[in-house]
């Protein structure tokens, strides 16, 4: 729980007072990063400027869950519920000023935020009155609630096929149509900057400090004289406020909001994002949100098994390195600053040639499976890594069995290295921090 | 109007009992291991299709043991192999650990069998009427169902409270370090329960396959209200168990059967509501339609009324 414990606040370094500059110039750089991007030539298609659209949705997204789970300890399975209500409410607005409300359609995530807020503030005076797996199972519930309900009411949430909407008619300010999908992006970019910089002076503030004592110890924080009940229901509206927005930033980017929005398959992949990212760091969520996004968009054009190799990450994850991958950057920082690395990356590299022999085997075998049992009318025969083959035979299975029991011998053996070599750096470097 | 209630009764029994089979495992778990099983359901679905696999290669009565010792073998080296690694970064990232399993598991049953729903028929030896009631039969597979699982309630009170290992788990439960210190394995005996947990929910899943539909999205439709049933009953309390998912089970049957709305019962009152008024379509719902949230409202009326559940003792 190291990891956890030093929180969202230790990750960046406070810098009391030293300067307004020293503490905003990462801000600003990632303000030009965002606004220059989707010029880059190469990166100028529309392609790119809806992936990064989504990434930035994502990251709200992932940010307001990380608001419950690493800030505050609340596990959640039912965080869509707050996305799907915002997105809905904001696509009821959008239509609202298709019919001639006076509102520029900028606006809309407003709108997205204060409908999450207020079903965030309604369903969690219920929630929060436990904490832990209780909370864990009644989020789950809640969510199932909500599915069941907007599967019934089919006049707000439009059934199945979902409620559409369109984000050109209406008044434009400044001439903005928001017809192209840059416009689209630069605006979405705005909602997302503010909402992550909201959303990081939420955990600068004593309420953020007192969700983080809530998380660590309930018991203390009440002897201090804070109501941890009330704690953490001021984060679960925080959370669900900005999941509001990203449901709304959803809603103005696709024009289309289905009750797929609250489901509990949204919500898990919320929960891989904030996790596989590193929910003890500020911006492991956002690292997370940018990366799943990613492997959802290109991984789901070579596979139709990406879902099974999101779950074998996760549980990875999980397992080996419980902090994410910001915190696997993080723990290699120090060497970082004391230019020892290269030992550590050499044993990387060694390890990694293993690695991919037993993955390769691994990949190769769920393929095939998933290929015969998903989609048995298109035959034995099929190409795979540049390969024609056919799977009715024994062979191609015996070549991927003997590669995936190569590869994991391989592994097993080369792994004590990286961790000599890992021992031995950080040693090595505290011992230079020391003398 | 008594047929009804008499079927509505047994149906919902089969289905309340069902429920148990899965949340008694579930609290057992719980309650040794502070972790609730997330994959609990998912093991319950691999019960299904193991039995329906098995039953294909070797006849359903051997599938009816052998699916649930393979599912227990499985827990088995989930617990060890997997839990007990995690256990060391504490409760979170166990229940994650459970919830990425369940994911996995239901991508593998997509793998294994396909997308799409299995014909997991009743075999033919249980596949007929057993009586007939007035018009309607009960079938012989419901009353096995039944059959199945208070037998095998009868068998864990006995292991439980009788027998010498049933003793041990007892004592494990509250005072781990006091039966290592005699001399016990406590970490075997996690996984020796843990394995029986799995098992007890693949054996809902073998004789529960049948009557539900065995397709690989029933881990995730079932698995919510197991988890209502573990919480409303008050978790670690097996009486509270009982108790909640025979409820469960009876009053969602018994909704099930009702056609009428809202707006029916007004009529009879002599109130008409117009389409145009704002609250139409919420009255226009059947009392049948609301049947899969009962379990969910049950939830939250009971978190306001009573925060530990029915039966249960501790508060976190």
């Amino acid at each position: 729980m190291e990891a956890r414990a030093t929180g969202a606040a230790a990750a960046l370094p406070v810098v009391a007072g030293a300067g307004g500059w020293r503490r905003a110039w990462p801000w600003a750089a990632v303000a030009a990063l965002v606004v220059v991007l989707p010029l880059v030539p190469g990166l100028d298609s529309n392609f790119v400027r809806s992936l990064l659209s989504q990434m930035g949705i994502a990251a709200v997204f992932a940010l307001s869950y990380n608001v419950l789970l690493g800030q505050t300890g609340l596990l959640s399975f039912g965080h869509a519920v707050y996305f799907g209500l915002g997105g809905y409410v904001a696509i009821h607005a959008m239509r609202l000023i298709n019919g001639g409300w006076p509102v520029p359609m900028a606006l809309v995530p407003l709108f997205g935020g204060l409908g999450g807020l207020a079903f965030g503030l309604l369903f969690g005076s219920v929630t929060t009155r436990r904490a832990g797996t209780v909370f864990a199972m009644i989020s789950l519930g809640l969510g199932e609630l909500v599915v069941a309900a907007s599967l019934m009411l089919t006049r707000f949430f439009g059934g199945e096929e979902g409620i559409t909407a369109n984000r050109i008619r209406g008044p434009h300010p400044f001439g903005i149509r928001f017809a192209s999908q840059l416009e689209v992006y630069y605006l979405i970019a705005f909602w997302t900057l503010l909402s992550v910089g909201l959303m990081y002076f939420f955990t600068r503030t004593p309420v953020g400090r007192m969700c983080n004592a809530v998380r660590d110890n309930p018991e203390r924080a009440e002897f201090v004289g804070y109501n941890p009940q009330r704690v953490r229901f001021i984060a679960f509206a925080v959370a669900a406020l900005f999941a509001g927005v990203a449901g709304g930033l959803s809603a103005l980017n696709y024009e289309i909001v289905a009750s797929e929005a609250l489901g509990a398959a949204r919500s898990g992949s919320v929960l891989l994002m904030a996790f596989i990212g590193g929910v003890g760091h500020f911006l492991g969520p956002i690292l997370g949100a940018v990366v799943i996004t990613w492997l959802q968009v290109n991984l789901s054009d070579y596979t139709s098994a990406w879902q099974l190799y999101f779950g074998l990450l996760f549980v990875v994850m999980v397992l080996f390195a419980p902090s994410g991958l910001a915190g696997l950057l993080a723990l290699h920082w120090p060497l970082v600053r004391a230019g020892r690395l290269g030992r550590v990356l050499s044993a990387y590299l060694l390890a990694l040639v293993p690695a991919l022999v037993m993955t390769a085997g691994a990949v190769f075998l769920l393929e095939v499976n998933y290929r015969l049992a998903t989609k048995p009318e298109l035959g034995s025969r099929m190409r795979l890594f540049g390969l024609d083959l056919d799977v009715s035979r024994p062979w191609p299975w015996l070549v991927a069995l003997g590669v995936l029991a190569v590869g994991f011998a391989a592994f097993r053996r080369t792994w004590p290295i990286v961790g000599a070599a890992w021992a031995e750096a950080t040693a090595a470097t505290r011992g230079a921090s020391r003398s | 109007v008594l047929e009804l209630t008499t079927f509505s009764l047994l149906n919902g029994l089969v289905y309340g009992l069902l429920l148990f089979m899965l949340s008694s495992g579930l609290t057992l778990i719980f309650s040794m291991m502070g972790v609730l099983n997330f994959a609990h359901a998912s093991m319950f679905m691999l019960g299904a299709y193991f039995s329906y696999q098995l039953g294909r290669w070797i006849g359903f009565w051997p599938a009816l043991v052998l699916a649930p010792l393979l599912a227990g073998v499985i827990g088995a080296a989930v617990e060890r192999y997997g839990l007990r690694h995690v256990h060391r970064h504490g409760h979170v990232p166990e229940l994650l650990f459970t919830f990425g399993l369940a994911y996995l598991i239901e991508e593998l049953v997509i793998m294994g069998w396909g997308r799409n729903p299995i014909e997991n028929k009743v075999p033919p030896a249980l596949d007929f009427p057993l009586f007939t009631l007035w018009a309607t039969s009960f079938p012989t597979y419901k009353a096995f169902m039944m059959l199945v699982s208070v037998a095998m309630f009868a068998f864990l009170y006995w292991v439980l409270k009788k027998t010498r290992v049933g003793l041990i788990i007892q004592a494990a439960l509250t005072h781990p370090g006091t039966v290592a210190m005699l001399g016990h394995d406590v970490p075997r005996v996690f996984t020796l329960v843990f394995a029986a947990g799995t098992a007890l929910a693949a054996l809902a899943g073998v004789i529960g396959g049948f009557a539900l539909l065995t397709a690989p999205n029933m881990a995730a439709a079932l698995g919510p209200i197991v988890f209502v049933v573990v919480v409303v009953g008050g978790l670690g309390s097996l009486g509270g168990a009982l108790v909640a998912s025979l409820l469960i089970g009876i009053v969602q049957t018994f909704l099930v059967a009702l056609d009428v709305s809202l707006l029916d019962g007004l009529q009879r009152f002599g109130i008409v509501l117009g389409r145009d008024s704002a609250l139409y379509e919420l009255f226009t719902i059947k009392v049948a339609q609301t049947a899969p949230m009962v379990p969910y409202l049950l939830l939250i009326l009971m978190l306001i009324l009573r925060p530990r559940g029915l039966m249960g003792t501790r508060d976190t």
